[in-house]
């Protein structure tokens, strides 16, 4: 009796302890990896007008072998157009930039919201994600009014009389920062106020006790100690801001070609598949790089800090 | 300076405490605190610091001389860790004055003190080698290279920790860690290191041996050192005086004997050690002692006779559990208070044995007795009838 009581709590435990760990796998399985080599597959046919719109991969119709039809010519195409490589180096800068912009602002926010008391905290934590009870589009178009010519903007300062003629604000690149900035500063905050809240501020106090002044104390202690939030804040701004395709769309100029953008017209406007999918994968590879350090650095930090 | 260097292996239980406080108060040979001519090296003045109106630390004054091993000792909650943030300028005073080597250093901020503090957490900084957690202090102080490299160096032997410098903290354990915060803090050669409950998170074996490490440094260096500690034999054993604090005032201050021995109030004589205590009023006074009677007491107590104490005064009579004799017999002199009563409980420690006595009134007396010969059975035994018996200058009387 008391044996077969003992094996099926143990079984029933490890059953449910393999579900629960299988299930973010399964979720990656089937939300990213399966679309993945779709749009990988895609990247090496040759675009049609038809449907679908891009040659099979493999020739079925020869009875021994399948013949292997793909080519490289899309991934080829893609380091000759300028565009592509303009887009991509652009949609970095702004994307690296943006992250630079809300980390600088992001960080003392976070910092700010660590170290107020517990009550006002949770209100400020609250303000925070407020934006997000808001559809993102009818915020970005809030911006569009803003920013406009005739916007609240520019009517103020007219109003003012700081400037006499409107200035343009939107369709430039500035917009194009101003959104990002705006739209991705919560996933800056949010994971610095979760590290920055659990630091012992006792280690600040010994550093000044030791003779570090309070910018010396942020220099050596608060920021090093606060690594973690800060690559996880700037992975989680910088890598949508890379593929963003709304904000440029919406704000941006002409000019501002973005990849995401670029993507965009590839598949809808040139409905040119499969070189939609190599500028897919390549970006899946740009974006590749940045979370392997990531990873690299987390392991660094898990030997030697904290057990 | 006879015992100060006892062999680290003979741990405190060896000895009663007792006989450690006064082993580490005639440490010093001089006693500054007696000489009307030092100038204490730091003077607290009516020093109050409020928090939203309630006192923490209430108008307290003290005295510290140079190369004191001073400790502030009470429960938890007392503003023993509030005074010691506002000696390191974490806190600032609600009102008062904090003197340090003749300089008023009230409103310095903690990183141009000449102090430096040892934190109960230790709080050394994870994300730096030993090594540099050690030298951080010096850096800041744009010490040359070389220097700090040197001091360091000193610093890891002083503290054995010279095998594991290119560690960080994490991979280091509590013991090696509160080195590495106690080098940290050693290296600048501050006037005062202040320690916040240095052996509170250590285990027991560790913690004596760190205990003496302690000392040992403190004499080596010569550097004032204010222990905050809540334990009672942590104090007695490291510090040349104590200050004994409660709701945010100092209840007594004096070497670890006198608050032993002589305690001010019922509060001392019970946070120090174990102590029995009788209540009754003062009876008859005799040419060389008084008789403690009513209350519970069927027989009078005998106790030294004191000046403020009047006749049908309300008083306690306190005695220490080694103080008193425990026998088949009773004693026969007229100095010493006899006691009939009945064992209830014995405590077998090895070294020595703890008796709890019920005493024909009622109380519960507990008597400690060394174990000084090897037997095959025990002299005095379960449910015995004993007395119980102690030299009335072993009485102490407290009003309070």
């Amino acid at each position: 009796m008391s044996m077969a009581f003992k094996i099926r709590p143990d079984f029933a435990d490890r059953v449910w302890r393999s579900f629960v760990i299988s299930l973010p796998y399964v979720w990656l399985v089937v939300f990213f990896l399966i679309p993945f080599l779709f749009v990988f597959k895609i990247s090496f046919s040759d675009p049609v007008i038809g449907q679908p719109p891009f040659t099979p991969l493999f020739d079925w119709s020869k009875d021994s072998f399948s013949a292997f039809l793909g080519t490289l010519d899309n991934y080829r195409f893609l380091t000759e157009d300028n565009l592509y490589w303009i887009s991509y180096l652009k949609s970095a800068k702004i994307a690296a930039i943006s992250t630079l912009f809300c980390l600088l602002i992001g960080y003392p926010m976070a910092y700010g919201i660590a170290r107020s008391e517990p009550t006002t905290r949770n209100l400020l934590l609250l303000l925070v994600i407020l934006p997000f009870w808001t559809s993102f589009l009818l915020r970005v178009y809030a911006w569009m009014g803003m920013l406009s010519s005739y916007g609240t903007i520019n009517s103020l300062l007219i109003w003012i009389g700081l400037i006499d003629q409107p200035l343009k604000l939107l369709y430039t690149d500035f917009a194009v920062y101003l959104g990002i900035v705006y739209t991705y500063l919560p996933f800056m905050i949010l994971p610095l106020y979760a590290n920055l809240e659990k630091l012992d501020l006792s280690l600040h106090e010994a550093a000044a006790d030791l003779g570090a002044r309070p910018f010396q104390v942020l220099r050596d202690i608060t920021i090093p100690m606060s690594m973690p939030g800060i690559i996880a804040g700037s992975l989680l701004v910088f890598i949508p801001a890379l593929g963003e395709f709304v904000i440029p769309s919406l704000l941006g100029g002409t000019d501002s070609l973005m990849i995401g953008r670029t993507l965009y017209n590839e598949f809808f406007q040139n409905r040119d598949w499969p070189l939609a999918s190599a500028v897919a994968t390549v970006l899946l590879f740009i974006l590749v790089v940045p979370m392997m350090i990531f990873q690299k650095y987390q392991m660094n930090d898990s030997d030697g800090v904290e057990q | 300076m006879t015992e100060e260097h006892l062999p680290q292996e003979q741990g405190p239980e060896d000895h009663p405490p007792k006989e450690q406080g006064t082993a580490a108060s005639d440490k010093i040979s001089d006693a500054p605190w007696l000489d009307k001519d030092t100038v204490p090296f730091i003077r607290i003045e009516s020093l109050t610091k409020r928090f939203d109106g309630n006192p923490v630390v209430d108008n307290v004054s003290l005295d510290i001389y140079e190369g004191e091993l001073f400790a502030i000792l009470g429960a938890s909650g007392c503003g023993k860790t509030t005074l010691l943030r506002m000696l390191a300028g974490f806190e600032t005073p609600t009102s008062g004055r904090i003197l340090i080597d003749g300089v008023d250093m009230t409103h310095i901020p903690p990183y141009d003190r000449p102090v430096n503090m040892m934190f109960q957490s230790y709080a050394v900084f994870p994300h730096m080698t030993v090594e540099k957690n050690i030298a951080y202090g010096l850096k800041k102080e744009r010490v040359p290279k070389v220097e700090i490299e040197r001091r360091v160096e000193e610093m890891l032997d002083l503290v054995q920790l010279r095998d594991f410098k290119s560690r960080k903290p994490g991979q280091l354990s509590g013991g090696q860690r509160q080195r590495v915060a106690l080098a940290r803090s050693l290296i600048k050669k501050p006037k005062v290191l202040l320690l916040d409950e240095p052996l509170a998170a250590l285990d027991k074996k560790l913690r004596e041996q760190t205990q003496f490490e302690l000392m040992n440094l403190q004499d080596q260096l010569g550097i004032t050192f204010i222990v905050v500690t809540h334990d009672q034999e942590e104090a007695m054993t490291l510090s040349t005086r104590i200050a004994v604090m409660n709701e945010g005032e100092f209840i007594q201050t004096g070497t670890p004997h006198q608050i032993y021995e002589f305690p001010v109030n019922r509060f001392v004589a019970d946070f120090f050690g174990t102590i029995n205590l009788f209540q009754g009023k003062v009876g008859s006074l005799q040419q060389d002692h008084m008789l403690i009677e009513g209350g519970k007491l069927d027989t009078a107590l005998k106790a030294p006779l004191t000046k403020e104490i009047k006749q049908q005064d309300q008083v306690w009579v306190a005695v220490r559990p080694e103080k008193i004799s425990i026998s088949k017999e009773p004693e026969k002199d007229p100095r010493v208070t006899v006691l009939k009563g009945t064992v209830w409980d014995i405590g077998y420690y090895g070294n020595l044995s703890v008796y709890r006595v019920k005493t024909e009134a009622g109380d519960m007396v507990q008597v400690s007795a060394p174990n000084q010969k090897r037997l095959a059975e025990r002299a005095i035994d379960w449910d015995e009838e004993v007395y119980i018996s102690w030299d009335l200058s072993s009485s102490i009387v407290l009003t309070e």
